[in-house]
């Protein structure tokens, strides 16, 4: 028997999670699966900023399009740090294409001009 | 004088639902004023993602929440200005506004929404003792430096007070490379979301001090030390539990007030939440001045600021109908025993809505009690939580039928 | 060569400075810190005291009751506000009573008018008064004044009369030689024929850099509440308690700016630079303060902090000649009341005493008006769009809580003595002393210093050396 905070969603609901994979205390599907997923493999999203040059701003926010594995946080932190936006950007659009081949691209969450 | 049917102080997630709803009441003579040049508020500098399940059933960034908001009142047309600094707003709803392009402007609004957010208790506000160095911030400045401006404000840190801002900086500031050496809780248990102490403070095994406090801080330009002790159950200070920490920054995330600086010449009272007495349409004892968002009370969602918003633009359509007038049975509403604050303060209840929603805060963790609404000995609603804590904002919805009988107060507590 | 350095940019260096710039001579005002007024004159009470304390015949019963009278012009000619609010001295007992009659006498001997109120008639003057009130002595000559804005604007009216001033120059050595003195700092050496030492609490070491000394200047900290501009007239005078060997006591005044301040405390300390609080005194004051008024918001306060009292040895202000040597004069020791005794202390150093060692002649052009701040707060909306029509910065907000505007920050960085850290606007502007405490204006305001003085985020300063907000760029 394994106890968790799930991190889904502010609700934070206290899951348990059985010898046989069973999860329970969960107030949605998506938290079962944040169960078993923590137990095997944790993953988290990672938001942060990249650098612009010649934009209206000197930052634009971004974050990974999906959670990527909880050990590499800190080398998708690095590429992002190395990243530069030098043209007008959109939300949504990719700043890093499969960062370290995680499978989550680096995208902006804020349109700067 | 120019004269407006609606006038929106501030330009935040409240300030943007409320135009939004406002506008699709049919309310078009509207004008928003915001003091920053960008919409959006203090959604801008978190870019962290927690936003927006309730609103738009997805897990957004703050920049993509207030994006879809901005974006809607730029589509719909809504006139707002930026750079706009509210100088005053008077009992006759003058609104006087300054800018660098119009100068001073004055308007006689019909109906005016505040939604000025809140603002972050500060080392004064807690009295910090012992030097005043540089490298005491505010978790809120240190998020606007790091998330804005794109300078860190530390390399070794602590952090006062266990509200979400800190622990979300916890994290955001691990991630650029800076040593969180602790997070401090004056009380006996976490101030914020348990998502967060697991995702911001156990995944870069930061620990959490509870019942702790910072005694003293040390430095002569920059801070060096702090001395930090275990408080009793009264906090006070326990003597000979002090240790030290050397770190070059502090910050403090020991809470959010209402920001009611612009509501200080209206004359109105003030609820234990901070925020000015309303009623069940978020209209405060002044006519047509209605309040919303963390103007109000603190939220633990922005989706319920939204929400909260749209309800004061309904209010607002009520208040340009004449069907608003404050007439008829009046409840109070009291915040009893383990309730800190409660959201209405009182309700006409001829003139509300066929539900009428509460929100609340409980005064400290509780498990496995009843929270009841009361009149005079009778309860009207009983319901039952397994948990219950200060850090998340409860919102219970009751039929107005259920307030048929005559009685003038209404009072929700909570029993173990 | 000068004729005079000023040792120490405070409000008595400043005012002797001023008064030096009425006359052709070529005078120098030195001070470690980076600004003007960061030391004592920064962090007291505020108040001007009508002078009926002190015990007659002493210096500071001279040059305060002297002092006092010179506010009012002195204030009009350097733009400096004034609130002629007099003071209130509490007695809530029999025994205080027959002690305020005492001080009544005493004030008499002094020169000072004051009166007697009954419990009656302090009521009705001060509603939030303690109920404990038994009567009280009216001043109504004392006054509250921003002494930082006092000191600034009398150092600018000097420096626009001819006077230089050299910050972050902090004297190590004093060597008199072939009639002059050679004052070393850690990065010159300047000459000058005269020295006033104004150095404050450090006034006793500056002095004994010439001649054995018999007497030092201790630093007796005061801790304070500042309250936030919460309700207009919650108490409408200076009150203070009884006053005592330790001093006037805890005080609750208002002040200039509509805040209301609480304190002092009132300790000795080891440090000439411990400016800390602790949590155990500022408990104690706020217990003095409420027994003087009732339910004072605690819960309104913006900041605690604590200022520095140059306490002499010998109890009195020390205004003289070095024992050995007639070119250093030493205008040390000067605790409360010494900002209401500065006017008059300054004409005494530069009339009396240097006067009788050096003969100084009147300037033709000596100008004692500075050049008017403009306060939009304070005109009508027709006079605020005349000013931005005429220069749009002032229509710019740049400090939500105190509502600052650009214009009045583009003013500042254009004068005589202008502000290059966040803590010199600070102290000029009030950016950064509302309610925010500067959360959402400092970093608006470091951006707009950077690009004004071309530099990066990272070297706009808060105060002294190592002290930038923002420490590492991303």
């Amino acid at each position: 028997m394994k106890e968790m905070i799930c991190i889904v969603c502010p609700r934070g609901c206290h899951l348990k999670v059985n010898d046989n994979n069973e999860v329970s205390g969960n107030f949605c599907p998506r938290g079962a699966k944040y169960a078993i997923e923590e137990i095997t493999c944790p993953k988290r999203y990672i938001t942060s900023t990249v650098r612009t040059i010649n934009l209206k701003e000197n930052l634009v926010p971004v974050k990974t399009s999906q959670s990527v594995d909880k050990k590499i946080i800190f080398q998708v932190m690095e590429e992002i740090k190395k990243a530069v936006v030098d043209k007008p950007i959109k939300i949504g659009d990719v700043i890093i294409k499969n960062v370290l081949n995680s499978g989550a691209d680096v995208i902006a969450t804020k349109n700067v001009g | 004088m120019i004269e407006k049917d609606l006038v929106i102080l501030g330009g935040g997630a409240a300030g943007l639902s409320a135009a939004i709803e406002a506008h699709n009441l049919g309310i078009k003579d509207i004008l928003l004023l915001e003091k920053n040049n960008y919409l959006g508020g203090i959604l801008n500098q978190c870019i962290h993602n927690g936003f927006g399940l309730h609103e738009f059933k997805e897990e957004l960034t703050g920049p993509e929440f207030m994006s879809r908001l901005a974006q809607k009142v730029v589509e719909l047309n809504i006139p707002y200005r930026l750079e706009s600094n509210i100088l005053s707003l008077t009992k006759d709803k003058i609104v006087t506004y300054s800018n660098d392009s119009e100068g001073v402007v004055q308007i006689k609004a019909k109906s005016v929404i505040v939604t000025c957010g809140s603002l972050e208790r500060g080392a004064g506000a807690i009295n910090l003792a012992g030097d005043r160095p540089v490298g005491i911030y505010t978790a809120g400045e240190a998020q606007l430096l790091l998330n804005s401006f794109g300078y860190l404000v530390g390399k070794k840190v602590f952090i006062l007070g266990s509200g979400d801002i800190g622990l979300i900086m916890a994290r955001r500031m691990s991630l650029e490379g800076a040593k969180v050496v602790g997070v401090a809780e004056i009380n006996p248990y976490s101030a914020g979301l348990n998502r967060n102490i697991v995702q911001c403070l156990n995944d870069f095994d930061i620990p959490l001090y509870l019942s702790t406090t910072v005694k003293k801080c040390i430095g002569k330009h920059r801070l060096e030390k702090i001395v930090l002790a275990k408080v009793d159950n009264c906090f006070n200070i326990i003597e000979g539990s002090e240790f030290e920490v050397d770190i070059d920054c502090l910050l403090l995330s020991v809470g959010l007030l209402p920001n009611v600086a612009l509501l200080n010449n209206l004359g109105l009272n003030f609820s234990s939440s901070k925020g000015p007495l309303v009623n069940q349409d978020y209209e405060t004892e002044c006519d047509g001045v209605f309040v919303s968002g963390n103007g109000l009370h603190i939220h633990d969602l922005v989706d319920y600021v939204a929400l909260e918003s749209r309800e004061a633009a309904r209010g607002v359509k009520k208040y340009l109908d004449n069907k608003l007038l404050n007439k008829g049975h009046k409840i109070i509403v009291k915040p009893g025993k383990g309730i800190l604050y409660a959201v209405p303060n009182y309700i006409f209840i001829d003139e509300a809505d066929d539900q009428i929603t509460f929100k609340f805060r409980v005064n400290k963790p509780y498990k496995d009690i009843d929270i009841l609404f009361k009149i005079g000995d009778t309860v009207i609603r009983k319901i039952h939580k397994n948990a219950i804590i200060p850090s998340e904002m409860e919102v219970i919805k009751i039929e107005k039928n259920k307030f048929v009988d005559c009685f003038d107060e209404l009072t929700i507590e909570i029993k173990e | 060569m000068f004729d005079i350095i000023v040792i120490g940019a405070g409000v008595i260096g400043s005012l002797i400075a001023r008064k030096l710039s009425s006359y052709k001579c070529n005078v120098l005002v030195l001070d470690k810190e980076n600004d003007v007024g960061n030391g004592t004159s920064m962090a007291n009470s505020a108040i001007v005291h009508s002078g009926y304390d002190p015990v007659p015949g002493t210096n500071k019963a001279k040059f305060n009751v002297l002092g006092n009278k010179m506010f009012p012009k002195m204030c009009e000619q350097l733009d400096v506000s004034l609130g002629k609010i007099g003071s209130l001295t509490i007695a809530v007992n029999d025994e205080q009573i027959s002690t305020l009659k005492e001080l009544a006498q005493r004030a008499k001997i002094n020169g000072v008018e004051v009166k007697l109120l009954t419990k009656e008639e302090v009521i009705a003057i001060e509603p939030n008064i303690t109920s404990e009130v038994k009567g009280a002595l009216l001043a109504p000559s004392a006054m509250i004044v921003n002494p930082f804005t006092l000191t600034l604007h009398a150092l600018e009216n000097a420096v626009d009369n001819g006077v230089n001033v050299c910050f972050n120059e902090m004297v190590k050595d004093i060597k008199y030689v072939d009639n002059h003195f050679e004052i070393q700092t850690e990065k010159n050496i300047y000459q000058s024929r005269f020295i006033i030492n104004c150095a404050g609490v450090y006034a006793d070491q500056i002095h004994a850099l010439i001649e054995d000394i018999d007497y030092e200047i201790n630093p007796r900290k005061g801790q304070y509440f500042l309250l936030d501009h919460f309700k207009p007239g919650f108490v409408r005078h200076v009150l203070f308690p009884l006053p005592s060997e330790k001093g006037k006591g805890v005080l609750v005044s208002p002040t200039t700016s509509g805040n209301y301040i609480v304190g002092p405390s009132s300790e000795f300390t080891s440090s000439k630079d411990d400016v800390s609080t602790d949590a155990e005194t500022l408990k104690s004051v706020r217990q003095q303060a409420s027994n003087l008024v009732k339910n004072i918001p605690f819960n309104q306060t913006i900041r605690v902090f604590a200022g520095l009292r140059p306490t002499p040895s010998t109890h009195d202000f020390i205004i003289d000649f070095a024992k050995t040597n007639k070119q250093f004069i030493n205008v040390s020791g000067i605790e409360s009341p010494g900002l209401a005794s500065s006017p008059a202390i300054a004409e005494y150093v530069v009339d009396n005493l240097l006067q009788s060692v050096f003969t100084l002649v009147k300037k033709d052009d000596y100008n004692p008006i500075v050049r008017k701040r403009i306060n939009p707060k304070t005109l009508s909306i027709d006079e605020r769009n005349a000013l931005i029509k005429e220069n749009n910065a002032y229509g710019k907000i740049i400090c939500n809580c105190e509502k600052v505007t650009l214009g009045e920050l583009l003013d500042e960085l254009n004068r005589s003595v202008p502000p290059r850290t966040i803590k010199s606007i600070k102290k000029r502007l009030r950016m950064g002393f509302g309610k925010c405490q500067g959360g959402f204006c400092h970093p608006n305001l470091i951006k707009l210093l950077a690009s004004y003085y071309h530099v990066d985020m990272q070297d706009i300063l808060y105060d002294g050396e190592n002290t930038n907000i923002c420490c590492f760029k991303k």
